[in-house]
Protein backbone atom coordinates (compact mmCIF):
# COMPACT_ATOMS: atom_id res chain seq x y z
CA UNK A 1 0.00 0.00 0.00
CA UNK A 2 2.61 2.47 0.65
CA UNK A 3 4.47 1.19 -2.28
CA UNK A 4 5.58 4.91 -3.93
CA UNK A 5 4.12 3.40 -7.42
CA UNK A 6 0.72 2.87 -6.21
CA UNK A 7 -0.98 5.86 -8.13
CA UNK A 8 -4.65 4.92 -8.07
CA UNK A 9 -5.87 4.27 -4.41
CA UNK A 10 -9.54 2.96 -3.75
CA UNK A 11 -10.69 2.10 -0.54
CA UNK A 12 -14.02 0.59 0.67
CA UNK A 13 -15.64 3.42 -2.11
CA UNK A 14 -19.28 3.70 -1.85
CA UNK A 15 -21.88 5.47 -3.71
CA UNK A 16 -26.06 5.37 -3.11
CA UNK A 17 -28.23 7.55 -5.40
CA UNK A 18 -31.23 7.54 -2.50
CA UNK A 19 -31.63 4.37 -1.68
CA UNK A 20 -29.80 2.80 -4.58
CA UNK A 21 -26.38 1.37 -3.87
CA UNK A 22 -24.77 2.13 -7.16
CA UNK A 23 -21.33 1.11 -6.35
CA UNK A 24 -20.70 -0.87 -3.10
CA UNK A 25 -17.66 -1.50 -1.03
CA UNK A 26 -15.40 -1.61 -3.94
CA UNK A 27 -11.30 -1.70 -3.13
CA UNK A 28 -8.34 -1.94 -5.39
CA UNK A 29 -5.14 -0.23 -6.31
CA UNK A 30 -3.57 0.57 -9.74
CA UNK A 31 0.22 0.38 -9.88
CA UNK A 32 2.27 2.53 -12.55
CA UNK A 33 2.73 0.59 -15.26
CA UNK A 34 -0.67 -1.18 -15.19
CA UNK A 35 -3.39 -0.99 -17.45
CA UNK A 36 -6.66 -1.42 -15.87
CA UNK A 37 -9.40 -3.17 -17.83
CA UNK A 38 -12.35 -2.19 -15.70
CA UNK A 39 -15.34 -4.27 -16.72
CA UNK A 40 -19.20 -5.34 -16.08
CA UNK A 41 -22.44 -4.94 -17.69
CA UNK A 42 -24.50 -1.35 -18.79
CA UNK A 43 -25.49 -0.06 -15.00
CA UNK A 44 -22.53 -1.93 -12.84
CA UNK A 45 -21.20 1.01 -11.69
CA UNK A 46 -18.32 1.12 -13.60
CA UNK A 47 -18.96 4.87 -14.80
CA UNK A 48 -20.17 6.36 -11.43
CA UNK A 49 -16.72 4.81 -9.57
CA UNK A 50 -14.81 7.11 -12.34
CA UNK A 51 -16.70 9.54 -11.40
CA UNK A 52 -16.02 9.39 -7.46
CA UNK A 53 -12.21 8.83 -8.67
CA UNK A 54 -11.94 11.87 -10.71
CA UNK A 55 -13.72 13.94 -8.37
CA UNK A 56 -16.95 14.59 -10.17
CA UNK A 57 -19.47 12.82 -7.99
CA UNK A 58 -19.23 13.31 -4.18
CA UNK A 59 -18.17 9.84 -2.60
CA UNK A 60 -20.85 8.49 0.13
CA UNK A 61 -18.59 6.44 1.97
CA UNK A 62 -15.05 4.92 1.68
CA UNK A 63 -12.35 6.64 0.40
CA UNK A 64 -10.41 7.12 -2.87
CA UNK A 65 -7.08 9.37 -3.99
CA UNK A 66 -4.89 9.40 -6.67
CA UNK A 67 -0.95 10.26 -6.51
CA UNK A 68 -1.53 10.27 -2.51
CA UNK A 69 -4.00 13.11 -2.62
CA UNK A 70 -6.95 12.21 -1.33
CA UNK A 71 -10.32 13.12 -3.48
CA UNK A 72 -12.33 14.73 -0.66
CA UNK A 73 -9.68 16.58 1.00
CA UNK A 74 -7.48 17.91 -1.50
CA UNK A 75 -9.41 17.67 -5.08
CA UNK A 76 -7.59 20.15 -6.59
CA UNK A 77 -4.05 18.14 -6.50
CA UNK A 78 -5.97 15.11 -7.63
CA UNK A 79 -7.53 16.76 -10.46
CA UNK A 80 -3.83 18.29 -11.82
CA UNK A 81 -2.58 14.59 -11.76
CA UNK A 82 -5.67 13.23 -13.55
CA UNK A 83 -6.45 13.11 -17.67
CA UNK A 84 -10.43 12.01 -18.08
CA UNK A 85 -12.10 11.17 -20.68
CA UNK A 86 -15.99 11.07 -19.49
CA UNK A 87 -18.42 8.85 -21.73
CA UNK A 88 -19.20 10.38 -24.50
CA UNK A 89 -16.33 12.75 -24.31
CA UNK A 90 -18.47 15.91 -24.55
CA UNK A 91 -16.59 18.68 -25.69
CA UNK A 92 -17.68 22.49 -26.61
CA UNK A 93 -18.91 21.76 -29.78
CA UNK A 94 -19.27 25.88 -30.53
CA UNK A 95 -15.01 25.80 -29.76
CA UNK A 96 -12.48 25.18 -32.68
CA UNK A 97 -10.09 21.86 -32.15
CA UNK A 98 -7.13 24.16 -31.36
CA UNK A 99 -9.21 26.78 -29.38
CA UNK A 100 -10.71 23.98 -27.28
CA UNK A 101 -7.30 22.28 -26.40
CA UNK A 102 -5.82 25.60 -25.82
CA UNK A 103 -8.62 26.25 -23.20
CA UNK A 104 -7.42 22.78 -21.13
CA UNK A 105 -4.16 23.67 -21.62
CA UNK A 106 -4.68 26.85 -19.93
CA UNK A 107 -6.64 26.14 -17.26
CA UNK A 108 -4.35 22.81 -16.75
CA UNK A 109 -1.75 26.04 -15.94
CA UNK A 110 0.67 25.13 -18.92
CA UNK A 111 1.35 29.06 -20.74
CA UNK A 112 3.18 30.30 -23.01
CA UNK A 113 5.61 28.18 -24.78
CA UNK A 114 4.76 25.11 -22.68
CA UNK A 115 1.42 25.35 -23.72
CA UNK A 116 2.30 25.70 -27.69
CA UNK A 117 4.81 22.32 -27.47
CA UNK A 118 2.32 20.46 -25.29
CA UNK A 119 -1.00 20.77 -27.72
CA UNK A 120 1.29 20.60 -30.71
CA UNK A 121 2.22 17.03 -29.19
CA UNK A 122 -1.27 15.99 -28.25
CA UNK A 123 -2.32 17.27 -31.76
CA UNK A 124 0.68 15.14 -33.63
CA UNK A 125 -0.14 12.22 -31.20
CA UNK A 126 -3.54 11.70 -32.15
CA UNK A 127 -3.43 13.18 -36.04
CA UNK A 128 -5.90 16.08 -35.36
CA UNK A 129 -4.00 18.50 -37.95
CA UNK A 130 -6.01 18.16 -40.60
CA UNK A 131 -9.08 19.23 -38.01
CA UNK A 132 -7.36 21.66 -36.18
CA UNK A 133 -9.27 24.73 -37.05
CA UNK A 134 -12.95 23.35 -37.68
CA UNK A 135 -15.47 23.87 -34.83
CA UNK A 136 -15.68 20.86 -32.91
CA UNK A 137 -19.41 20.40 -33.70
CA UNK A 138 -18.69 19.88 -37.49
CA UNK A 139 -16.12 16.91 -36.84
CA UNK A 140 -16.98 12.98 -37.27
CA UNK A 141 -17.74 11.21 -34.22
CA UNK A 142 -13.87 9.34 -34.32
CA UNK A 143 -12.55 12.95 -34.48
CA UNK A 144 -14.56 14.49 -31.31
CA UNK A 145 -13.32 11.19 -29.69
CA UNK A 146 -9.54 11.69 -30.45
CA UNK A 147 -9.82 15.79 -29.32
CA UNK A 148 -11.41 13.95 -26.06
CA UNK A 149 -8.85 12.05 -25.80
CA UNK A 150 -5.90 14.55 -26.84
CA UNK A 151 -7.66 16.91 -24.23
CA UNK A 152 -6.98 14.08 -21.15
CA UNK A 153 -3.22 13.48 -22.35
CA UNK A 154 -2.63 17.00 -22.92
CA UNK A 155 -0.66 18.18 -19.63
CA UNK A 156 0.97 14.05 -19.86
CA UNK A 157 -1.45 13.24 -16.44
CA UNK A 158 0.17 10.37 -14.24
CA UNK A 159 -3.20 8.54 -14.11
CA UNK A 160 -5.36 8.27 -16.93
CA UNK A 161 -8.95 7.47 -16.54
CA UNK A 162 -10.68 6.65 -20.01
CA UNK A 163 -14.43 5.29 -19.76
CA UNK A 164 -15.20 3.70 -23.10
CA UNK A 165 -12.41 5.18 -25.17
CA UNK A 166 -13.17 3.53 -28.02
CA UNK A 167 -16.88 3.31 -28.12
CA UNK A 168 -18.49 4.17 -31.42
CA UNK A 169 -15.00 4.09 -33.36
CA UNK A 170 -14.01 2.36 -36.37
CA UNK A 171 -11.76 -0.86 -36.28
CA UNK A 172 -8.85 0.98 -37.35
CA UNK A 173 -9.27 4.09 -34.93
CA UNK A 174 -10.14 1.26 -31.94
CA UNK A 175 -6.66 0.06 -33.18
CA UNK A 176 -4.79 3.44 -33.19
CA UNK A 177 -6.42 4.61 -29.75
CA UNK A 178 -4.83 0.98 -28.17
CA UNK A 179 -1.68 1.53 -29.57
CA UNK A 180 -1.88 5.06 -28.28
CA UNK A 181 -2.54 3.71 -24.66
CA UNK A 182 0.04 0.83 -25.39
CA UNK A 183 2.53 3.38 -25.57
CA UNK A 184 1.86 5.51 -22.80
CA UNK A 185 1.08 2.56 -20.63
CA UNK A 186 4.86 2.30 -19.15
CA UNK A 187 5.00 5.44 -17.58
CA UNK A 188 1.17 5.87 -15.93
CA UNK A 189 -1.29 4.20 -14.29
CA UNK A 190 -4.38 3.98 -16.67
CA UNK A 191 -7.78 2.40 -16.01
CA UNK A 192 -10.10 1.92 -19.20
CA UNK A 193 -13.86 0.84 -18.76
CA UNK A 194 -15.23 -1.13 -21.53
CA UNK A 195 -17.19 -3.94 -22.39
CA UNK A 196 -15.68 -4.95 -25.64
CA UNK A 197 -13.54 -7.92 -24.04
CA UNK A 198 -11.04 -8.30 -26.87
CA UNK A 199 -9.79 -5.13 -25.80
CA UNK A 200 -9.24 -6.30 -22.35
CA UNK A 201 -7.24 -8.66 -23.91
CA UNK A 202 -5.22 -6.45 -26.66
CA UNK A 203 -4.15 -3.65 -23.95
CA UNK A 204 -4.86 -4.75 -20.72
CA UNK A 205 -2.41 -5.87 -17.90
CA UNK A 206 -5.33 -6.83 -15.18
CA UNK A 207 -9.37 -7.21 -15.57
CA UNK A 208 -11.59 -5.87 -12.42
CA UNK A 209 -14.91 -6.97 -13.32
CA UNK A 210 -17.98 -5.56 -11.80
CA UNK A 211 -21.32 -6.59 -11.23
CA UNK A 212 -24.20 -4.73 -9.51
CA UNK A 213 -21.46 -2.70 -7.94
CA UNK A 214 -19.21 -4.93 -6.16
CA UNK A 215 -15.69 -6.46 -7.47
CA UNK A 216 -16.49 -10.17 -8.62
CA UNK A 217 -13.15 -10.62 -10.11
CA UNK A 218 -9.66 -9.04 -9.96
CA UNK A 219 -6.55 -10.52 -11.81
CA UNK A 220 -4.69 -10.86 -15.11
CA UNK A 221 -6.72 -11.59 -18.40
CA UNK A 222 -5.21 -14.34 -18.93
CA UNK A 223 -6.44 -15.93 -15.60
CA UNK A 224 -9.88 -14.77 -16.65
CA UNK A 225 -9.53 -16.80 -19.68
CA UNK A 226 -8.98 -19.66 -17.79
CA UNK A 227 -11.98 -19.42 -15.53
CA UNK A 228 -14.11 -20.64 -18.42
CA UNK A 229 -14.27 -23.97 -19.51
CA UNK A 230 -14.62 -22.75 -23.52
CA UNK A 231 -11.91 -20.60 -23.34
CA UNK A 232 -13.80 -17.63 -24.02
CA UNK A 233 -13.95 -14.67 -22.50
CA UNK A 234 -17.87 -13.81 -23.21
CA UNK A 235 -18.48 -17.27 -21.41
CA UNK A 236 -16.61 -16.38 -17.87
CA UNK A 237 -17.91 -12.85 -18.32
CA UNK A 238 -21.82 -14.02 -18.62
CA UNK A 239 -21.03 -16.67 -15.58
CA UNK A 240 -19.50 -13.86 -13.58
CA UNK A 241 -21.87 -10.80 -13.99
CA UNK A 242 -24.94 -13.25 -14.05
CA UNK A 243 -25.53 -14.45 -10.52
CA UNK A 244 -27.70 -12.60 -8.43
CA UNK B 1 -8.05 34.30 -10.90
CA UNK B 2 -6.13 33.42 -13.95
CA UNK B 3 -8.50 30.45 -14.25
CA UNK B 4 -11.12 32.77 -13.84
CA UNK B 5 -9.81 34.60 -16.93
CA UNK B 6 -9.10 31.62 -18.57
CA UNK B 7 -12.97 30.89 -18.26
CA UNK B 8 -14.23 34.11 -19.32
CA UNK B 9 -12.14 34.39 -22.49
CA UNK B 10 -13.85 30.91 -23.44
CA UNK B 11 -17.50 31.94 -22.95
CA UNK B 12 -16.97 35.00 -24.25
CA UNK B 13 -15.60 33.67 -27.47
CA UNK B 14 -18.65 31.33 -27.50
CA UNK B 15 -20.92 34.15 -27.56
CA UNK B 16 -19.36 35.55 -30.56
CA UNK B 17 -18.29 32.22 -32.12
CA UNK B 18 -22.17 31.91 -32.51
CA UNK B 19 -24.86 34.30 -33.63
CA UNK B 20 -26.36 34.33 -30.32
CA UNK B 21 -24.23 37.67 -29.94
CA UNK B 22 -25.16 39.51 -32.74
CA UNK B 23 -29.24 38.42 -32.62
CA UNK B 24 -29.03 39.52 -29.13
CA UNK B 25 -27.46 42.58 -29.91
CA UNK B 26 -29.59 43.78 -33.01
CA UNK B 27 -33.10 42.92 -31.25
CA UNK B 28 -31.48 45.06 -27.80
CA UNK B 29 -30.47 48.03 -29.72
CA UNK B 30 -33.79 47.92 -31.94
CA UNK B 31 -36.27 47.21 -28.92
CA UNK B 32 -34.32 49.84 -26.79
CA UNK B 33 -34.56 52.32 -29.37
CA UNK B 34 -38.14 51.84 -30.48
CA UNK B 35 -39.28 51.82 -27.19
CA UNK B 36 -37.50 55.47 -26.51
CA UNK B 37 -39.13 56.89 -29.61
CA UNK B 38 -42.28 55.49 -29.97
CA UNK B 39 -43.73 54.28 -26.47
CA UNK B 40 -41.14 56.80 -24.34
CA UNK B 41 -42.15 59.56 -26.88
CA UNK B 42 -38.63 60.83 -26.86
CA UNK B 43 -39.47 64.24 -28.61
CA UNK B 44 -42.51 64.67 -27.54
CA UNK B 45 -41.22 64.94 -24.30
CA UNK B 46 -39.07 67.83 -25.22
CA UNK B 47 -36.50 67.08 -22.65
CA UNK B 48 -32.89 66.47 -22.66
CA UNK B 49 -32.44 63.51 -20.57
CA UNK B 50 -32.45 59.29 -21.55
CA UNK B 51 -35.30 58.53 -19.01
CA UNK B 52 -37.69 57.79 -21.42
CA UNK B 53 -35.21 55.21 -22.32
CA UNK B 54 -33.69 53.98 -19.05
CA UNK B 55 -37.15 53.80 -17.87
CA UNK B 56 -38.06 50.54 -20.17
CA UNK B 57 -34.74 48.69 -19.25
CA UNK B 58 -36.54 46.86 -16.03
CA UNK B 59 -38.71 45.36 -18.69
CA UNK B 60 -36.52 44.99 -21.68
CA UNK B 61 -34.30 43.05 -19.54
CA UNK B 62 -37.00 40.83 -18.07
CA UNK B 63 -37.27 38.46 -21.49
CA UNK B 64 -33.57 39.62 -22.93
CA UNK B 65 -31.48 38.74 -19.72
CA UNK B 66 -32.98 35.12 -19.21
CA UNK B 67 -32.35 35.08 -23.07
CA UNK B 68 -28.93 35.25 -22.17
CA UNK B 69 -28.24 33.35 -18.24
CA UNK B 70 -30.33 30.10 -20.03
CA UNK B 71 -27.46 29.02 -21.35
CA UNK B 72 -24.82 29.37 -18.98
CA UNK B 73 -25.33 25.85 -17.23
CA UNK B 74 -28.32 23.88 -18.37
CA UNK B 75 -26.50 23.35 -21.25
CA UNK B 76 -23.05 22.28 -20.14
CA UNK B 77 -25.24 19.77 -17.84
CA UNK B 78 -27.52 18.61 -21.44
CA UNK B 79 -24.41 18.04 -23.41
CA UNK B 80 -22.29 16.97 -20.26
CA UNK B 81 -19.53 19.62 -20.70
CA UNK B 82 -20.10 20.17 -17.08
CA UNK B 83 -18.15 16.60 -15.89
CA UNK B 84 -15.26 17.86 -18.02
CA UNK B 85 -15.60 21.45 -16.56
CA UNK B 86 -15.80 19.91 -13.00
CA UNK B 87 -12.91 17.55 -13.47
CA UNK B 88 -10.75 20.27 -14.06
CA UNK B 89 -8.32 21.69 -12.06
CA UNK B 90 -10.45 24.38 -10.78
CA UNK B 91 -13.00 25.64 -8.14
CA UNK B 92 -16.56 25.30 -8.60
CA UNK B 93 -16.95 29.33 -7.39
CA UNK B 94 -14.51 30.45 -9.81
CA UNK B 95 -16.37 28.79 -13.03
CA UNK B 96 -19.85 30.25 -11.91
CA UNK B 97 -17.87 33.72 -11.49
CA UNK B 98 -16.13 33.32 -14.87
CA UNK B 99 -19.49 32.54 -16.78
CA UNK B 100 -21.49 35.62 -14.35
CA UNK B 101 -18.46 37.98 -15.24
CA UNK B 102 -18.48 37.64 -19.13
CA UNK B 103 -22.18 37.33 -19.10
CA UNK B 104 -22.52 40.75 -17.47
CA UNK B 105 -19.33 42.09 -19.68
CA UNK B 106 -21.81 40.91 -22.68
CA UNK B 107 -24.26 42.67 -21.61
CA UNK B 108 -21.98 45.78 -21.00
CA UNK B 109 -20.82 45.56 -24.73
CA UNK B 110 -24.60 45.49 -25.94
CA UNK B 111 -25.29 48.77 -23.54
CA UNK B 112 -22.54 50.38 -24.61
CA UNK B 113 -23.81 50.37 -28.35
CA UNK B 114 -26.45 52.49 -27.18
CA UNK B 115 -24.30 55.45 -27.49
CA UNK B 116 -25.96 56.86 -31.00
CA UNK B 117 -28.70 57.55 -28.21
CA UNK B 118 -26.30 59.26 -25.90
CA UNK B 119 -24.95 61.42 -28.84
CA UNK B 120 -28.56 62.18 -30.28
CA UNK B 121 -29.83 63.73 -26.77
CA UNK B 122 -26.18 65.91 -26.54
CA UNK B 123 -26.75 67.57 -29.94
CA UNK B 124 -30.32 68.08 -29.04
CA UNK B 125 -30.06 69.92 -25.89
CA UNK B 126 -27.73 70.00 -22.98
CA UNK B 127 -28.73 67.20 -20.88
CA UNK B 128 -27.10 66.29 -17.29
CA UNK B 129 -24.29 64.14 -18.41
CA UNK B 130 -23.58 62.64 -14.79
CA UNK B 131 -26.91 61.84 -14.12
CA UNK B 132 -26.98 59.64 -17.34
CA UNK B 133 -23.62 57.64 -16.60
CA UNK B 134 -25.18 57.04 -13.13
CA UNK B 135 -28.49 55.73 -15.20
CA UNK B 136 -26.32 53.30 -17.18
CA UNK B 137 -24.05 52.12 -14.33
CA UNK B 138 -27.38 51.45 -12.85
CA UNK B 139 -29.22 49.98 -15.36
CA UNK B 140 -25.43 47.42 -15.47
CA UNK B 141 -25.72 46.57 -12.22
CA UNK B 142 -29.24 45.62 -12.39
CA UNK B 143 -28.83 43.83 -15.70
CA UNK B 144 -26.18 41.75 -13.25
CA UNK B 145 -28.85 41.00 -10.88
CA UNK B 146 -30.90 39.74 -13.01
CA UNK B 147 -28.32 37.92 -14.51
CA UNK B 148 -27.13 36.38 -11.40
CA UNK B 149 -30.56 34.89 -10.64
CA UNK B 150 -30.49 33.45 -13.91
CA UNK B 151 -27.44 31.47 -13.87
CA UNK B 152 -28.46 30.34 -10.05
CA UNK B 153 -31.61 29.17 -12.35
CA UNK B 154 -30.03 27.64 -15.22
CA UNK B 155 -28.07 25.28 -12.62
CA UNK B 156 -31.08 23.86 -11.67
CA UNK B 157 -32.41 22.26 -15.31
CA UNK B 158 -30.47 20.38 -17.61
CA UNK B 159 -33.80 22.51 -20.16
CA UNK B 160 -32.82 25.74 -21.53
CA UNK B 161 -36.92 26.93 -21.89
CA UNK B 162 -37.50 25.59 -18.25
CA UNK B 163 -34.54 27.94 -16.75
CA UNK B 164 -35.72 30.98 -19.35
CA UNK B 165 -39.35 30.60 -17.77
CA UNK B 166 -38.31 30.16 -14.11
CA UNK B 167 -36.05 33.09 -14.19
CA UNK B 168 -38.47 35.28 -16.11
CA UNK B 169 -41.34 34.63 -13.41
CA UNK B 170 -38.47 35.38 -10.39
CA UNK B 171 -36.97 38.14 -12.17
CA UNK B 172 -40.94 39.21 -12.37
CA UNK B 173 -41.71 38.75 -9.02
CA UNK B 174 -38.43 40.75 -7.99
CA UNK B 175 -39.06 43.83 -9.79
CA UNK B 176 -42.64 43.74 -9.31
CA UNK B 177 -42.37 43.17 -5.36
CA UNK B 178 -43.01 47.27 -4.65
CA UNK B 179 -45.85 47.29 -7.12
CA UNK B 180 -50.06 47.05 -5.97
CA UNK B 181 -50.15 43.85 -8.05
CA UNK B 182 -48.18 41.88 -5.64
CA UNK B 183 -48.42 43.81 -2.66
CA UNK B 184 -51.86 43.09 -2.62
CA UNK B 185 -51.29 39.53 -2.43
CA UNK B 186 -50.00 40.15 0.79
CA UNK B 187 -52.09 42.62 2.02
CA UNK B 188 -54.59 41.20 4.83
CA UNK B 189 -52.31 38.40 6.10
CA UNK B 190 -48.62 39.45 6.29
CA UNK B 191 -47.53 41.86 9.05
CA UNK B 192 -46.63 44.78 8.17
CA UNK B 193 -43.06 44.52 8.36
CA UNK B 194 -43.36 41.66 5.62
CA UNK B 195 -45.06 44.14 3.35
CA UNK B 196 -42.28 46.67 4.14
CA UNK B 197 -39.34 44.15 3.07
CA UNK B 198 -40.89 42.75 0.05
CA UNK B 199 -41.63 46.18 -1.30
CA UNK B 200 -37.49 47.03 -0.62
CA UNK B 201 -36.98 43.90 -2.72
CA UNK B 202 -38.26 45.85 -5.49
CA UNK B 203 -35.74 46.44 -8.30
CA UNK B 204 -37.89 48.93 -9.80
CA UNK B 205 -38.18 51.05 -6.83
CA UNK B 206 -34.10 51.04 -6.43
CA UNK B 207 -33.72 51.37 -10.10
CA UNK B 208 -35.73 54.23 -10.45
CA UNK B 209 -34.13 56.03 -7.45
CA UNK B 210 -30.53 55.32 -9.60
CA UNK B 211 -32.22 56.72 -12.89
CA UNK B 212 -33.36 60.09 -11.32
CA UNK B 213 -29.23 60.63 -10.75
CA UNK B 214 -29.25 59.38 -6.84
CA UNK B 215 -26.63 57.07 -6.51
CA UNK B 216 -27.57 55.89 -2.79
CA UNK B 217 -25.22 53.60 -1.54
CA UNK B 218 -28.29 51.32 -0.16
CA UNK B 219 -29.22 50.84 -3.72
CA UNK B 220 -26.01 49.83 -5.11
CA UNK B 221 -26.08 47.39 -1.67
CA UNK B 222 -29.03 46.14 -2.69
CA UNK B 223 -27.86 45.05 -5.98
CA UNK B 224 -24.33 43.75 -4.89
CA UNK B 225 -26.19 41.60 -2.73
CA UNK B 226 -28.78 40.33 -5.16
CA UNK B 227 -25.84 39.46 -7.34
CA UNK B 228 -23.57 37.54 -3.87
CA UNK B 229 -26.64 36.18 -2.72
CA UNK B 230 -27.62 34.28 -5.80
CA UNK B 231 -24.58 33.61 -7.06
CA UNK B 232 -23.55 31.71 -3.71
CA UNK B 233 -26.48 29.52 -4.33
CA UNK B 234 -25.86 28.18 -7.48
CA UNK B 235 -22.47 27.35 -6.59
CA UNK B 236 -23.99 25.46 -3.76
CA UNK B 237 -26.68 24.02 -6.72
CA UNK B 238 -23.75 23.01 -8.60
CA UNK B 239 -22.50 20.93 -6.21
CA UNK B 240 -26.08 19.59 -5.46
CA UNK B 241 -27.01 18.47 -8.88
CA UNK B 242 -23.41 16.78 -9.65
CA UNK B 243 -24.46 13.86 -11.78
CA UNK B 244 -27.81 13.86 -12.13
Amino acid sequence: MSAKNTMISIKGLTKDFGSFRAVDNISFDVKKGEVLGFLGPNGAGKSTTMKMVTGYLPISAGEASVCGFNLEDHPLEAKTKIGYLPEGAPLYGDMTTIGFLNFIAEIRGLLGDLKIKKVTSAIEKLELMSVMNQPIDTLSKGFKRRVGFAQAILHDPDVLILDEPTDGLDPNQKHQVRELILNMAKKKAIVISTHILEEVEAVCTRAVIIAAGKVVFDDTPAKLKKHSSSGSLDDVFRELTQVN
Amino acid sequence: MRNCWVIIKRELGAYFSTPLAYVFIVIFLALSGALTFFMGAFFERGQADLNSFFSFHPWLYLFLIPAISMRLWAEERKTGTVELLLTLPIQTWVIVIGKFVAAWVFIAIALCLTFPLWITVNYLGSPDNGVIFASYMGSLVMAGGYLAIGSCLSAVTKNQVIAFILTAVVCFLFLMSGVELVQSFFQGWAPAFVLEALGSMSFLTHFNTIIRGVIDMRDVVFFGSIIGVFLYVNAAVIDLTRGS
